[in-house]
């Protein structure tokens, strides 16, 4: 086989594996606008939050160090102490569950009835707020999050491809376990979407406050399990992409990422996340392959944006989007 | 209720029969002496009425005579400033609209409240959210007692499906439904959730001929056959009069009439009411 295309299908499934970490963050966009209404531009940076916190509370980091060394001349930095990973991201969750009540509690119980544009602005304060808040609380340095899964070149894939076309694929373990994760992750998001009781209730709230009111369902719990919910998607995202590329500040700006994908899936669609995420995973990858030398690289920053136009020019509700049907 | 709109009253607590034979239980939702403001403006003024069980109690009146909000104060929408309600024998506190929908009073809107995006039988299903009792876990994983649960609720939502003849857009989305089987649909969410007691604000609004009379029918046949207490807002005299056994009369907020049909119909100020007084 020449080798040219061998390359193609290596870059091709680096770009699957890379797809499905937009996919992740994607998903968390989805489930809020579907579920709400709300775009929640803060979704990246409860990604990164929850990161963040994770790390803090595995390595025993004293919560606003800074600040409480600044005010009373303490020199404190660390409990001494180490917290299992999986521990660590149980009470992760309930920080996350916190955070969810304090946002309805502080933010969106006030903002009931008003425009999106509205709520969008509230989310995009909100994301600021929360960026602020990670550095007072955990410091801005980059961190290293290693929660225990498995990383580096997959042998079996390497040597298997090796035998068979004479050229091993490199995989990275971690994208196999994104994977995984995030396919476990969608299907459990439709089960409880679809056939829950707390799902069917979460997606009467989307649709109309009042009616949802006069059936039973109480507003203010179905906003605190739907922002509860986007935090435990934040943050199996802020887990993979924290282990692939440390836990740093630039990790709230792959939020922007998932914006080209959802323009691609549809706004509305859980599908549409991940068949976006692959889209623009593998497009950005076999472009900057393909042309990018062509034109002096660097198309990776770009090349999902531009894909995304063409998409709003000719299918403006993505790709999986709800149609838009309007009774004149 | 016959033809003719005729009830006969008895006095006490224990209710009375209409003339057509149908036994009216005692009282199961009493508004004392209800006020409602919004600032200084008096929607509803010290308003006192019973709702009986079994019975069709109706609230007429002009337009802004206060009647919407007086379905909105029953569905804990608005709340009174002063007076009190009592709902079966007890006291009710404030209460949000949901814990309210959650007591056994179901709602229809004016304007339709629907969820535009799900299928009628979605919608329906909606109604039966209260009765679900599994968890979580049970629900997702489709386990023994969530199942039965499930198949129960649903066996409820298509008998009310059938009863209310909307078996063929069963699958349909509810935003491609014409004005008047949404109404349709939105009465039949409101009785999957088995009410104790159902309001139905303005249930004619918008309708022509043929689909009044479709919904006259079933509302009739609601209460035949379920025994629904059923309260309703309407400003169509003539409807009103053929349906209900009990009319309250509002006008500016305060109650000028209260009796069958026939009594409110003979009723002097209801008269002026609607049809305008000379003032000399």
């Amino acid at each position: 086989m020449p080798e040219q295309l061998l390359f193609a299908m290596e870059v091709t499934l680096n770009g699957l594996m890379a797809g499905v970490l937009y996919a992740l963050v994607a998903l968390g966009f989805v489930l809020i606008f579907k579920a709400s209404g709300i775009f929640n531009y803060a979704q990246g940076v409860m990604a990164l939050f929850a990161a963040l916190t994770l790390v803090g509370i595995m390595e025993g980091q004293v919560p606003f160090g800074h600040l409480i060394n600044a005010i009373f001349g303490t020199e404190i930095h660390h409990f001494g102490w180490h917290v299992p990973g999986l521990i660590a991201i149980v009470i992760t969750m309930m920080i996350m569950v916190a955070l969810a009540w304090a946002v309805n509690q502080f933010v969106m119980r006030h903002l009931v009835n008003q425009e999106p544009i509205i709520l969008f602005m509230a989310t995009i304060g909100l994301a600021y707020f929360l960026e602020g808040f990670g550095d007072l609380m955990w410091g801005s340095d980059i961190k290293n999050l290693d929660v225990g899964l498995p990383q580096g070149l997959n042998s079996w894939i390497d040597e298997t491809t090796f035998n068979a076309l004479g050229y091993g694929f490199f995989i990275d373990n971690l994208d196999i376990v994104a994977s995984v994760v995030a396919a476990l992750l969608v299907v459990a998001l439709v089960v409880f979407a679809q056939y829950t009781k707390q799902g069917r209730a979460m997606r009467a709230v989307a649709d109309d406050h009042q009616a949802a009111l006069s059936v039973g369902i109480s507003l203010n719990f179905i906003w605190v399990m739907v922002w509860s919910v986007a935090g435990f998607v934040a943050l199996v995202a802020g887990i993979m992409w924290g282990s692939k590329s440390g836990v740093q500040f630039s990790l709230s700006l792959i939020a922007l990422k998932a914006l080209p994908v959802l323009m691609l899936g549809g706004f509305t669609s859980i599908p549409g996340a991940i068949v976006g995420g692959l889209i623009v995973g593998v497009g950005e990858k076999l472009f900057e392959f393909a042309i990018g030398p062509m034109i002096g690289g660097a198309t990776e920053n770009w090349f999902a944006y531009v894909l995304a136009l063409v998409f709003l020019v000719f299918r403006p509700q993505g790709l999986f989007g709800d149609k838009i049907i309007e009774r004149v | 209720m016959t033809m003719d709109g005729s009830t006969t009253m008895q006095d006490g607590q224990d209710g009375y029969v209409t003339a057509d034979g149908r036994k009216i239980g005692g009282v199961i939702m009493e508004m004392k002496n209800i006020t409602l403001r919004f600032g200084g403006v008096v929607a509803i003024k010290d308003i006192s009425f019973d709702i009986r069980e079994g019975e069709i109690r109706a609230i007429i009146g002009p337009n802004g005579a206060g009647k919407s909000s007086m379905l909105n104060v029953i569905s804990g929408f608005y709340h009174p400033q002063e007076g009190e309600m009592i709902y079966k024998g007890s006291r009710r506190p404030p209460m949000k609209p949901y814990e309210v929908a959650r007591q056994g009073i179901a709602r229809t809107f004016q304007n339709i409240a629907l969820f535009e995006g799900m299928t009628v039988l979605d919608n329906v299903m909606t109604g039966r959210l209260n009765y679900m009792k599994t968890n979580l876990a049970q629900q997702a994983m489709w386990w023994g007692k969530a199942q039965k649960e499930e198949v129960a609720n649903r066996e409820v939502a298509e008998r009310i499906i059938d009863f209310l003849e909307i078996q063929s857009i069963r699958k349909t989305p509810v935003s491609r439904l014409p004005y008047g089987l949404k109404k349709r649909v939105e009465l039949a969410r409101a009785l999957a959730a088995e009410p104790s007691i159902l309001l139905l604000d303005e249930p004619m609004a918008g309708m022509n001929v043929e689909e009044k009379e479709d919904m006259s029918r079933f509302i009739l046949d609601v209460n035949d056959e379920f025994g629904t207490t059923i309260a309703l807002i309407e400003h169509d005299m003539g409807v009103v009069m053929d349906l209900s056994d009990r009319v309250v009369v509002m006008d500016y907020g305060k109650k000028i009439g209260d009796g069958t049909p026939d009594e409110v119909r003979s009723n002097q100020d209801v008269i002026d009411a609607y049809l305008g007084v000379a003032h000399d």
